[in-house]
């Protein structure tokens, strides 16, 4: 009995730590929502999504960065999503024995967890430096390199999920392995893989740093990816850090935005997701 | 030598000359290597054409592994190779130059779980169909029903034929698969411990499926289950231990067996 209640009082203390970490980091989490959800909702307006950046002290929106990141970020996705899928696939379906499997893994975990200036940097140096400009096609490339191996890490973790059974079933019927991919596996997959997609676009749309080195940025409306392309995380970098407070107040706004963006973008791969556990 | 003669020539062979039946596969002296672990040794046996061969032995003994080998599953995955000589129709499946597919497409396969693709109980049946023959739509939606029919699943199925083969139970999943390897016409029919998740219903409606199927395809059944060997097949296989101990017609084998250690596993001594 004495020993049961030992182990009582220590669940209890192990429970109350826990509840207190938890508490302490959800309390961070609300304090910075909270603080964003007051400062950008004030500022969220028609204008935001109509008028361009202004200057200090006049009135406008945020239409050129929005445009400019959701360009970027298209681009982006579409560059890296078809390497990622197509890297993944051959890692989970046709190397999954192969050292060379094992080599590219471990760099793409490297990839994966690489800072994004470095990125910022690369592309500088191979891109900007040697066009002689920033531009928006320079930003998307570096937003696809950080697509790429989260788009090859869920797509092979997904197909490592499809059981050896539903593939064993597919070969006894004479399925070729290509059909077998394309009609079995990945549709056994899909949500996973979709899932992928949606949370890399989730981590490039709130990326400043390997842009500021890339797209830069542009007070004016551009669509032209050949020269430098405004984005919101770098007109928010640069709105937040001037001292004029109409600036700072689009600066609230557009952080709002991405947030509110991404937290769609995060329900719509947990849906999914859930779907997929359901089915 | 042709390979029909070295066959008939095959020393140290076990089995009893069924007279009169033709031989669909013939494996001789087949080796099966799980990297160095030797999982069949020189395993020598028959499949009758248009009979029910069933294998039986104790876990591990490599009866599901031998039917790996029939349709050449394992080559799905490295470091696992077969050595020997296994035809069909007198043509060496083991060769190199063998095309896979289209052995697999007449040698279709049954798995102990169910394992309906992800999409519709229409879809499961029409995609294997598809891969090798072009049919109109009537005379696709025809097999459909055909292969339905065959595994006794169309009454249940036929006004749901668009939902997806996931939502049936387990039983009727494991006819959705029969069904589905029967609609690409396949000449042989392996069936890895087909009702081992099946309840004791499922299961006969299973067993009946296959003594209705023998009449048009040479089948192989892997079971643990020694009354189902009984009760389904004409020829019994007893494997111990990587080896062929007894091959035989499954009323000698379950009443007068030759070998000590089959008569020890069906009168349930060990295993």
């Amino acid at each position: 009995m004495a020993l049961y209640n030992s182990r009582r009082r220590r669940n209890i203390v192990a429970m109350g730590l826990a509840v207190a970490a938890t508490v302490f980091g959800l309390a961070w989490l609300v304090l910075i929502l909270g603080e964003l959800l007051w400062q950008g909702f004030s500022g969220l307006s028609l204008a935001v999504f109509t008028q361009m950046t202004p200057p200090p002290g006049a009135a406008g929106g945020l239409l050129n960065p929005i445009v400019g990141s959701l360009a970027m970020t298209f681009i982006a996705v579409a560059i890296g999503t078809p390497l990622g899928i197509l890297a993944g696939t051959y890692m989970a379906e046709y190397g999954r024995y192969d050292k060379l499997t094992q080599v590219v893994r471990f760099i793409n975990d490297i990839l994966l967890s690489a800072p994004s200036i470095v990125i910022g940097l690369f592309i500088y140096e191979v891109m900007v430096a040697q066009m002689g400009h920033f531009s928006g096609w320079a930003g998307a490339v570096s937003l696809a390199v950080i697509v790429v191996p989260v788009v090859v890490r869920t797509t092979e973790d997904m197909l490592i999920l499809v059981p050896d059974t539903l593939r064993e079933a597919a070969a006894s019927i004479g399925l070729p392995r290509s059909l077998m991919i394309r009609k079995i596996a990945y549709r056994a997959a899909r949500a996973g893989m979709v899932t992928g997609v949606l949370l890399a676009v989730a981590r490039i749309s709130g990326e400043t740093a390997p842009l500021l080195f890339t797209a830069l940025n542009n007070q004016f409306w551009s669509v032209n990816l050949n020269a430098p392309v405004a984005s919101l995380p770098v007109v928010i970098y640069q709105f937040a850090l001037s001292p004029y407070h109409d600036w700072q107040k689009l600066a609230w706004t557009g952080a709002l935005i991405i947030t509110l963006a991404v937290l769609a973008l995060s329900i719509i791969a947990r849906t999914l997701s859930a779907a997929r556990k359901s089915s | 030598m042709s390979i029909a003669e070295y066959a008939n020539s095959a020393a140290g062979n076990p089995s009893a000359k069924a007279e009169g039946l033709a031989e669909k596969i013939s494996v001789r002296n087949l080796d099966f290597f799980y990297g160095d672990h030797r999982a069949l040794k020189s395993v020598t046996v028959p499949l009758y054409q248009g009979r029910v061969t069933a294998f039986i032995g104790p876990s591990g003994c490599g009866k599901s592994t031998l039917l790996r080998v029939l349709n050449r599953m394992y080559d799905l995955y490295p470091n696992q190779r077969a050595t020997g000589l296994v035809t069909l129709d007198d043509e060496d499946i083991l060769s190199p130059s063998q095309d896979l597919n289209l052995l697999r497409a007449k040698v279709g396969m049954v798995f102990q779980k169910p394992t309906p693709f992800p999409m519709t109980i229409y879809e499961n049946i029409a995609f294997g169909i598809r891969l090798y023959e072009k049919l109109s739509k009537p005379e696709l939606d025809d097999r459909v029903r055909v292969s339905l029919e065959r595994a006794a699943l169309w009454n249940e199925v036929k006004d749901k034929l668009g939902a997806s083969g996931l939502s049936l139970s387990g039983g009727q999943q494991q006819r959705l698969c029969i069904a589905r390897t029967v609609a690409v016409k396949p000449e042989v029919i392996l069936f890895d411990e087909p009702c081992s998740a099946l309840d004791p219903i499922s299961t006969a409606k299973i067993e009946e499926l296959i003594s209705e199927l023998k009449d048009d395809y040479t089948i192989a059944i892997v079971t643990h289950n020694m009354q189902q060997a009984a009760r389904v097949s004409d020829f019994t296989a007893f494997m111990y231990l990587g080896e062929m101990i007894e091959f035989g017609e499954t009323s000698t084998i379950f009443t007068a067996p030759n070998d000590r250690r089959t008569h020890d596993y069906i009168t349930g001594r060990f295993g």
